[in-house]
């Protein structure tokens, strides 16, 4: 039997969690008792995945952020938020898939929702073009950040790509002045805004919807100026040294929360939001709204005030004499 | 043989070997062999065939800025090492090397007057790591543009860079969100923002500031884009046409507001100011 797509480290675990759907296959099917030995394992498979995940390097956490059973924009949709309607188009070239938006509720409140959306298959992945957007992707995402605005609903931004599209088309369209459009914009919105990366942050693509009053990272998400591969090919001259890239990058949620860039890393379950979705959801929600009521306290100007502190604030540099 | 017939060599530029370098300069564009004095007079432009040679902010500072009427701000901002960035090298050496090579940072900014129009004005130097934006690049700007909020001049940003500086990590990207959050101030105060876009500007300078201008102006025949040519070509796995993001296919696709030969630079920015922001009185 195949077994699901899975990591080279998480072989072991995957093994386990066979073995323990085996057995259990076995005591339906015979009806004899089997808990002890299931015990066993899981308690087994339970201190491997603490292990493993509390132990992994940097190429390792941008694996889990790629994981190709992670949950993305549209998983979370679902189930961390009721309601969802999505709404597509930039109104001037065509739909992006490869960012999603629309209203949804999270709590019994409406918000708006704009995130990168990732395909699982391949079929999928030539639709949503691996979650890299074109430029009328970006001018959807601040169209309906932009009717939020209209309406006073918060907006909750998901990030998970490896960056925006570099391709013919989109430069032709404007590629960097759509993402710098929304860096200005999502300045000047007055209504609440929260971003979570959920899996990859990758480089500009990733901060066009990015520049919020709170920046939210899942446990096992990464944050990066330049792929760990894009930068070992320049500065190392080889993608073979993308494992010594990644360490250097410091891109892990741990990582973006020391830099103070990161103002809270949403824990998954153990062994990742690929093994759970229905709970990294869970979690994802409660912190979501927590965030989101504590910001709708807040005056809409000394919110607005306050992003900007926050993102003028970010930097360090060295004062000379001369 | 007749003596007509005779086969010449045609004299070809690598023959003058003995040309003086610190007199000659020979064109890029269209190899044509030119006295220094007469380009550096034609700021740095090929009389011949228009080709901009590159330069360093010093020209644009005199470009953009009255005689004597230049204060620079922030001079004394270097890089710092926040990650303590190693790759072949270490981003304290590649630090160290380009400021003892004389260059103090990838921009220089300051305040002057412009045909008497008190401006803030900002300028990228390509010759510092690529021109590439970390945080004191972020800083810089972001003080400026403040600076101009706060006095209300128009804002000038010449850029030049390869993008994000990636030794500096999460924080070269957010520089991208920093001067963008300075120019929604500015831009909700109703002061211009010129972006001047000189060759090469592409990557994390193009997706932020460089493109934010009220007005964009580029400079002939500079490379703009948001990813390089080389990332394009390798990910499409196709050659790119000639001229693709060149300032002239930038202008037909809508993205620029105009080309702007380097000797029109000044003038078409005065012009431009008057019409935004100096009442006729004035």
């Amino acid at each position: 039997m195949a077994s699901k797509p899975h990591l080279e480290f998480e072989r072991d675990m995957v093994e386990l969690q066979e073995q323990i759907e085996r057995l259990l296959a076995l005591a339906e099917k015979r009806g004899i008792d089997v808990s002890g030995e299931l015990g066993e394992l899981r308690t087994k498979l339970a201190r491997l995945r603490a292990d493993t995940f509390q132990n992994l390097s940097p190429l390792e956490q941008v694996q889990v952020a790629r994981h190709p059973m992670r949950p993305y924009t549209h998983d979370y949709l679902v189930r961390a938020f009721t309601d969802w309607i999505e709404l597509h188009g930039d109104r001037s070239y065509r739909d992006d898939a490869a960012i999603v938006g629309g209203w949804a509720r999270l709590d019994a409140n409406p918000v708006m929702v704009v995130g990168h959306q990732k395909g699982r298959d391949m079929k999928e992945n030539l639709h949503r073009n691996f979650g890299m957007p074109h430029p009328e992707g970006y001018r959807k995402a601040l169209r309906l950040m932009r009717m939020a605005e209209k309406f006073g609903r918060p907006v909750i931004t998901l990030i998970d790509t490896p960056g925006a599209y570099p391709g013919i088309g989109a430069e032709k369209r404007g590629q960097a002045e759509a993402i710098a459009m929304n860096l200005r914009e999502m300045a000047r919105l007055r209504v609440p805004i929260v971003s979570v990366v959920i899996g990859e942050g990758g480089s500009g693509g990733a901060l066009a919807l990015g520049v919020a009053d709170r920046i939210l990272m899942m446990e096992h998400s990464v944050y990066s100026v330049i792929s760990p591969e894009g930068c070992a090919a320049i500065l190392w001259r080889s993608a073979e040294n993308r494992g010594e890239a990644a360490k250097a990058l410091k891109l892990t949620s741990t990582d973006l929360l020391g830099l103070g860039v990161a103002d809270e890393v949403v824990p998954e379950p153990a062994g990742g939001a690929h093994t759970d979705w229905d709970a990294a959801a869970e979690a994802l929600g409660s912190v979501l709204a927590r965030h989101v009521a504590e910001l709708r306290g807040m005056d809409a100007q000394e919110r607005r005030e306050a992003r900007w502190r926050k993102f003028e604030a970010i930097g360090a540099w060295r004062e000379s004499e001369s | 043989m007749a003596w007509f017939r005779k086969e010449k060599k045609p004299l070809k530029s690598e023959d003058r070997r003995d040309l003086a370098s610190d007199v000659f300069d020979k064109c890029e564009g269209c190899g044509e062999i030119l006295y220094r004095e007469k380009v550096t007079q034609n700021l740095h432009v090929c009389p011949k065939c228009g080709h901009h040679f590159r330069v360093g902010p010093e020209e644009y500072v005199r470009i953009f800025t009255d005689d004597g009427s230049f204060q620079e701000h922030d001079g004394h901002l270097r890089s710092a090492d926040p990650l303590g960035f190693t790759d072949l090298k270490s981003y304290e050496s590649r630090i160290h090397a380009a400021e003892q090579a004389g260059k103090p940072e990838a921009v220089v900014t300051g305040v002057a007057t412009l045909d008497g129009i008190p401006i803030a004005l900002g300028v990228m130097d390509f010759g510092f790591i690529g021109g590439s934006m970390g945080s004191v690049v972020g800083e810089k700007i972001a003080r400026i543009g403040r600076r101009a909020l706060e006095e209300e001049r128009p804002l000038i940003l010449v850029s030049a860079s390869g993008g994000a500086r990636m030794m500096e990590g999460i924080y070269s990207l957010m520089q991208m969100a920093k001067t963008s959050v300075v120019l929604a101030r500015l831009h909700e105060a109703g002061i211009p923002f010129i972006s001047v876009l000189t060759h090469p500007t592409t990557g994390g300078v193009t997706a932020s500031f460089a493109m934010l201008g009220d007005v964009n102006l580029a400079e002939p025949g500079a490379l703009i884009g948001f990813a390089g040519p080389r990332v394009i070509e390798e990910t499409i796995k196709q050659e790119l046409p000639e001229g693709f993001q060149r300032s002239e296919f930038l202008l037909e696709q809508g993205i620029v507001d105009r080309v702007v030969d380097r000797r029109e630079l000044r003038t078409t920015t005065v012009r431009l100011l008057r019409h935004m922001f100096i009442s006729s009185t004035e």
